[in-house]
């Protein structure tokens, strides 16, 4: 339609080509196209996901079918032994019972806090916020030292605590149960100030006049936290939580320095055994597998985390 | 006007002192070292235990014309295994490294035989103890000398006072800084250990046996099974559980025991025992000298009625925890005749004395022949106290790693997931019966098998 409203036919410009510049050649053509710029671009971050990513994880792909001495393939059979092993099995419930239940401790608490925080006055919240992210700056490799020594078996300063008041010494690190929850209870420890600071993030991000026109409607506190806050927080929640529970799940520090697998391989993650078959047992390929078991199961839960997020972003838009 | 004569004893001299000049840089190129040797070593828990191999390096670096460079990588955290690892995945990084007990056979096939070394070593001090042989040999060659520095061995740790008080047991008489055997060192068996075991327990210092997958765990009840005879494993890496009488009356006798032992050994790490004996809260455990040095070394209470004796003797013999280091040489290193010179070197006797002595008795040559130096017999107080730390001939004992002598790749799977000591908890702790836990055992020990 022409400017003035006029339907009229406007004639079709021929198809441009890019006119021949005397003097330059097909080779700077190409370097002058945007998109062979962003490519040369894009070359050293896709040299690093490469050399980085892909190439070790292509070769612990390869490595998980050699035989231990490396010399020669044995199929799927490194897999086989584990399908066949009975502690492998449970190793493989332990990592999800440890993975799911610290995610989920690491997220109410950190939402938890989150919440707290967003209420206090301004001034009071930058030192409390300072305070509770202490144990996530602390290397875990070293508060878990603190811990053991706190969980020790023969001097526990928990277990003298608990002395004072009249009850009796709990194995923290001698008794299956008691083992786990020690290494989900440090855990939570280390990881629920991330929660909290990604919360806290969301929640201050979230538009005021959505509670004020809550609270016209009259909706109650826990109405404003199911209807408005939790759909607001829905995507950080969620990426929050895939997040963590990729890094939980490849947890190695804290059990190899708690427990070391123990009492009976009862604490044992899929890194920790990883290690003790590949590197401590000498057979680099079993090792591989065991570590490698724990890909499809993460990639199946990003894969509908991400489609959920990315949903949601579209309705937002 | 002077004339400028130049006569022939002017013109030899300046000859002389010219070729002297010119000859000097040639000189100083051939007295500096043409080779470089890395080495990563262990780093000693002795502060002073890195010193000796630094000064024997270093004697023998200057008079071979070699730089020997050392490094010395903790085991804490498992620094040293990881580089191994990582080393033999790159094939590149020290001409010689410390190999802890599993590794030379885990790397045999990247390591220079030492056959030569070994060969020369034996015929002049006499046969390697047999389980330093079992475990650096492959195939029937030598892949890696069996190293002085690190090697520990892991017999009765008592203390003199606690074990004469409550079960009338006096082990210095028993066992006296003496090469012979003492009133009632015959009938130091499994059985005597546990009427001991039991009077300690209910005397509040009970026996600290740790019952984790740590080496201390493992080692001392895989010697206790060897003692019975029980073995899980047979030269084939086959498991031989079910049927095996021996391996039930090892079983019986650790349920057993395991009623007069601490509550939480089941959660000990290898430190957890040493702190038992060094606070008083034990009368015995298993263990090198460390517990002893370190007690003496901040003065603890009780630490001069510490006594190192043999492990008790059961229905086969009497056997000892053998934990060795080894030296290895990568076979991408460039100076593998400088390596196997050096190596031989530190496995003299001289050298192996000064390793011994600045570790304070901590380290055990590989050679029976050499379980007789100085250091063992003047360290205290008490003094002796490490006298009966090496084998001796009255022990009638031999060395033993758990699991041997199943072939090494099978038998350290099981090492090192603690299959003895997590097949006695089973029943002990876990309150599974002796049948079950037998199974699961035969189960992990056939997919170790595998691959």
């Amino acid at each position: 339609m022409a400017p003035d409203g006029s339907a009229r036919a406007i004639a079709t410009p021929a198809p441009l080509r890019p006119a021949r510049s005397p003097g330059v050649s097909s080779l700077e053509r190409l370097a002058r196209r945007r998109s062979t710029i962003a490519f040369v671009m894009t070359v050293p971050l896709i040299l690093v996901i490469a050399g980085l990513v892909a190439w070790p994880a292509a070769y612990a792909m390869y490595l998980s079918t050699l035989n231990r001495r490396m010399t020669a393939s044995v199929g799927f059979d490194n897999y086989m032994f584990m399908i066949e092993s009975e502690t492998f099995w449970m190793v493989a419930w332990q990592s999800c019972f440890f993975a799911i239940t610290a995610v989920l401790l690491k997220a109410l608490i950190g939402f938890w806090l989150a919440h707290m925080l967003h209420n206090l006055p301004v001034r009071g919240q930058r030192k409390w916020r300072g305070m509770l992210l202490v144990p996530w700056v602390i290397p875990p490799a070293l508060s878990t030292l603190g811990w053991w020594w706190m969980f020790d078996p023969s001097y526990s300063s928990i277990n003298w605590i608990i002395n004072v008041f009249g009850f009796p010494d709990v194995p923290w690190l001698g008794h299956p149960w008691w083992a786990r929850i020690a290494v989900i209870m440090v855990n939570v420890w280390y990881g629920a100030p991330f929660f909290m600071i990604m919360y806290l993030a969301a929640l201050k991000s979230v538009p005021e006049q959505l509670y004020e026109a809550a609270a016209i409607d009259g909706a109650t506190s826990s109405q404003k936290l199911f209807y408005v806050t939790l759909p607001m927080m829905q995507n950080i929640i969620s990426i929050t939580v895939l997040f963590s529970l990729i890094v939980t799940f490849a947890n190695y520090d804290i059990v190899r320095v708690l427990t070391n697998g123990g009492p009976r391989d009862t604490t044992h993650l899929f890194a920790t055994y990883a290690a003790q078959v590949g590197i401590l047992s000498g057979h680099l390929p079993r090792g591989a597998a065991v570590s490698l078991f724990m890909l499809p199961v993460l990639a199946v839960a990003a894969f509908f985390i991400l489609r959920g997020v990315t949903r949601r972003t579209r309705e937002m838009m | 006007m002077a004339r400028d004569v130049v006569s022939r004893r002017t013109l030899l001299k300046a000859s002389a002192a010219g070729s002297a000049a010119a000859a000097l840089p040639l000189v100083n190129v051939h007295g500096q070292p043409r080779t470089t040797l890395r080495c990563g070593f262990w780093d000693h828990w002795v502060p002073a235990g890195n010193g000796a191999l630094r000064e024997l390096c270093a004697e023998w670096g200057s008079r071979e014309r070699v730089d020997v460079q050392l490094d010395f990588i903790t085991s804490a955290g498992k620094q040293n295994e990881l580089t191994i690892a990582a080393q033999a995945q790159s094939r590149s990084g020290h001409d010689i490294l410390s190999f802890p007990t599993w590794f030379p056979s885990a790397y045999a096939d990247q390591l220079v035989p030492v056959d030569d070394v070994m060969g020369r070593l034996i015929a002049k001090y006499g046969p390697v103890t047999s389980a330093a042989e079992y475990l650096a040999k492959r195939d029937g060659r030598w892949v890696a000398v069996p190293a002085v520095s690190g090697t520990q061995m892991k017999p009765s740790l008592g203390r003199i006072d606690l074990l004469k008080q409550h079960a009338g047991i006096d082990v210095r008489e028993m066992w006296p800084a003496e090469d012979r055997a003492g009133p009632g060192a015959a009938t130091w068996n499994w059985d005597a250990f546990l009427v001991a075991a039991e009077k300690c327990h209910a005397a509040g210092v009970p026996f600290g046996l740790p019952m984790s997958n740590f080496s201390d765990s493992v080692d001392w009840v895989g010697c206790l099974f060897e003692s019975f005879g029980a073995r899980m494993l047979d030269e084939d890496g086959k498991p031989t559980v079910r049927n095996n009488p021996k391996l039930l009356a090892a079983v019986e006798y650790m349920v057993k025991l395991m009623k007069f032992v601490p509550s939480d050994v089941w959660a000990w790490d290898d430190a957890a025992n040493n702190r038992a004996i060094q606070g008083g809260r034990s009368a015995l455990i298993f263990n090198p000298p460390s517990a002893w040095a370190v007690a003496r070394r901040d003065n603890m209470a009780g630490h001069d009625q510490q006594w190192t004796f043999p492990m008790p003797s059961g229905p086969e013999g009497r056997f000892v925890p053998y934990l060795p280091y080894f030296w290895g040489i990568w076979n991408f290193s460039r100076n593998q005749t400088a390596a196997k010179n050096l190596l031989e070197f530190l496995s003299e006797r001289e050298s192996a004395d000064k390793q011994t002595s600045t570790s304070a008795g901590y380290d055990i040559p590989p050679f029976l022949s050499m379980n007789d130096f100085n250091v063992w017999k003047t360290e205290g107080p008490p003094v002796g106290v490490v006298y009966n730390y090496p084998l001796k001939p009255h022990h009638n004992a031999k060395t033993a790693v758990a699991f041997a002598p199943a072939p090494p790749e099978i038998a350290v799977q099981a090492y090192n997931q603690g299959l003895n000591t997590g097949l006695i908890a089973r029943i002990a702790q876990g309150g599974q019966t002796i049948d079950q836990a037998l199974a699961w055992a035969e189960r992990e020990l056939r997919a170790f098998a595998r691959g």
